[in-house]
């Protein structure tokens, strides 16, 4: 199993709590002030820090895909 | 084309009330479904889906009001940009009380800017938390082994101090007390829907209103003249006060800023940790679940602002279904500004177009057994709030999404953390008799809402 993250910018807030929660995954675009996700399919160990920062985004503009193994 | 015809392929919900009868106040009679709306929303809102599904109308005084529910309908109203659906314009019964020239709500991008430089950061919080904690102890300083308290008295009086030290400054608060939260009380209660005829009307709770907001400015007149005979302090005792005065901004006008500051976060906050409380009564068996998680989490002596910014999964469950079940906002309203295509239909601009937290939080089918109270929906995999993100709306949803609410969460979790810790509580009058007083657009629990506590003793250490 592996998983992706999306990030919905058009709702993103600018609360950058998501990189406190996983920063290689996630970073930010101080110009558009939104989220950039830097790493679309982390590695499986990241899963319960991605997961948290999807649970506490402010926001609720951040999600995980499972992606089927091939 | 008419207004009126261009509505004509949205369905109408049925009237129960009729608004001409005698029972009805004389300014709104003839206005449609607004008295009913001031005598149960609650059932207008559900009627609206029952009888019209996701896209309905009904009618205030000479607005048409669509109510949308259901995912698709809700993510399309909440991601509508600002030009199209207007939320200021939306609320009249707010103008009055912030005073004119403040407004009800900043654009989204105003928003992203005052969150970055302002109270709101996700790096202030740390210190919320411990400001939070720091007025939950005081507040029950003086309680003693057992007592009683009311519910809404005692969170909407705490609430004041929460919000009025986190959002403007200590030095402010401080200078404040329970007859400024009294007051607060009574504007909020001046939030009658009577303004969608007449914000101005010469009716008994618009007058308490407008005394309510000059004693308020009265009261921050008198804590300005102190400062200015006072004169200036080292920049690190200053509060946000301080930088309006040196503005030269009158006390009008601040206490307007002021009002507008507290607002989003006093009544919903009060009322969430009131409903929480009430919930967990009903719910012995969650409140054991809770009492323990809290227990071991603070066992190894670690602190409530620490921990309260911090994962606690089970108190976190059982505030969320509160809130799915009493959002503190029942209606969320919009003035379309250019015509809006909404599943098919074009809603014509001069139209309000609203979402129903209460209602949408309620659906069956995204929310199995919907009116039970059950904080396992929260856990993996059921996850129902990121699940139905467009339907599990306590805080709305998108841009405009309650900026503050992950400060929400961790008052209510610093608070229970506290409370819960040190008393047990049990309910005084039957458990069906807690109820919201819906006369008002800002809901409020209905009085008596009393609760008693007691001291806990052995329990804690052992």
């Amino acid at each position: 199993m592996s998983f992706r993250v999306i990030a919905d910018t058009d709702i993103c807030q600018g609360h950058q709590l998501c990189q406190g929660e996983a920063p290689t995954v996630f970073g930010f675009d101080k110009e558009a002030d939104v989220v950039v996700v830097l790493d679309e399919t982390p590695d499986e160990s990241l899963r319960t820090e991605v997961s948290a920062a999807v649970t506490y985004c402010p926001a609720f503009a951040l999600s995980m895909e499972e992606i089927a193994d091939e | 084309m008419t207004l009126e015809l261009r509505l004509l392929d949205i369905p109408a919900v049925s009237m129960v009330l009729d608004d001409h009868d005698a029972t009805v106040p004389e300014i709104i009679r003839g206005t449609g479904h607004l008295p009913e709306m001031r005598v149960d929303p609650i059932a207008l809102f559900h009627r609206v889906r029952e009888e019209c599904g996701d896209v309905g109308r009904f009618r205030l005084a000479d607005k048409d009001v669509v109510l949308v529910t259901g995912s698709e309908a809700n993510e399309a109203f909440f991601r509508a940009p600002d030009e199209v659906l207007d939320q200021a314009a939306a609320y009249p019964f707010m103008t009055p009380i912030f005073g004119k020239g403040v407004v009800f709500d900043a654009s989204p991008e105003e928003r992203q800017q005052m969150l970055k430089n302002q109270a709101l950061r996700g790096d202030m919080m740390r210190g919320h938390a411990q400001t939070i904690e720091a007025e939950i102890r005081r507040m029950v300083a003086d309680w003693g082994d057992e007592g009683e308290i009311d519910l809404l008295d005692f969170f909407a009086e705490l609430t004041i101090y929460t919000t009025s030290s986190c959002l403007i400054g200590r030095p402010f608060r401080e200078q404040l007390d329970g007859s400024f939260a009294a007051i607060y009380h009574q504007l909020e209660h001046g939030t009658d829907a009577i303004a969608y005829v007449d914000p101005y009307a010469d009716i008994e709770s618009f007058r308490l209103r407008d005394e309510a907001r000059e004693q308020l400015v009265a009261k921050v007149q008198a804590i300005i003249d102190a400062r200015l005979t006072r004169g200036a302090v080292p920049r690190e005792d200053r509060d946000l006060l301080d930088v309006l005065i040196s503005i030269d901004m009158d006390a009008d006008t601040i206490t307007g800023i002021f009002i507008s500051m507290m607002f989003a976060g006093h009544h919903t906050s009060s009322g969430t940790a009131s409903w929480a409380m009430i919930e967990l009564l009903r719910h012995p068996d969650v409140m054991a679940d809770v009492v323990r998680e809290l227990d071991e989490l603070y066992a190894d002596g670690s602190e409530v602002s620490f921990q309260a910014l911090r994962s606690i999964p089970v108190l976190e469950s059982a505030l969320k279904e509160t809130l799915r079940l009493h959002p503190p906002l029942i209606i969320l309203m919009r003035l379309v500004r250019q015509d809006f295509e909404l599943l098919g239909r074009t809603i014509p601009a001069g139209t309000l177009l609203a979402a129903s937290p209460r209602v949408s939080n309620r659906i069956e089918g995204d929310f199995p057994k919907a009116d039970a109270f059950d904080p396992g929906r929260y856990i993996d995999p059921r996850q129902e709030d990121l699940q139905n993100r467009w339907t599990w709306i306590p805080f709305g949803a998108g841009k405009h999404r309650c900026v503050g609410n992950a400060f929400a969460m961790m008052q209510m979790k610093a608070i229970f953390s506290v409370i819960l810790r040190d008393f047990e509580f049990e309910a005084v009058q039957p458990l069906d008799s807690y109820h919201d007083d819906f006369s008002k657009m800002v809901i409020q629990l209905a009085q008596p809402s009393k609760v008693r506590y007691r001291r806990r003793s052995a329990g804690r250490q052992s």
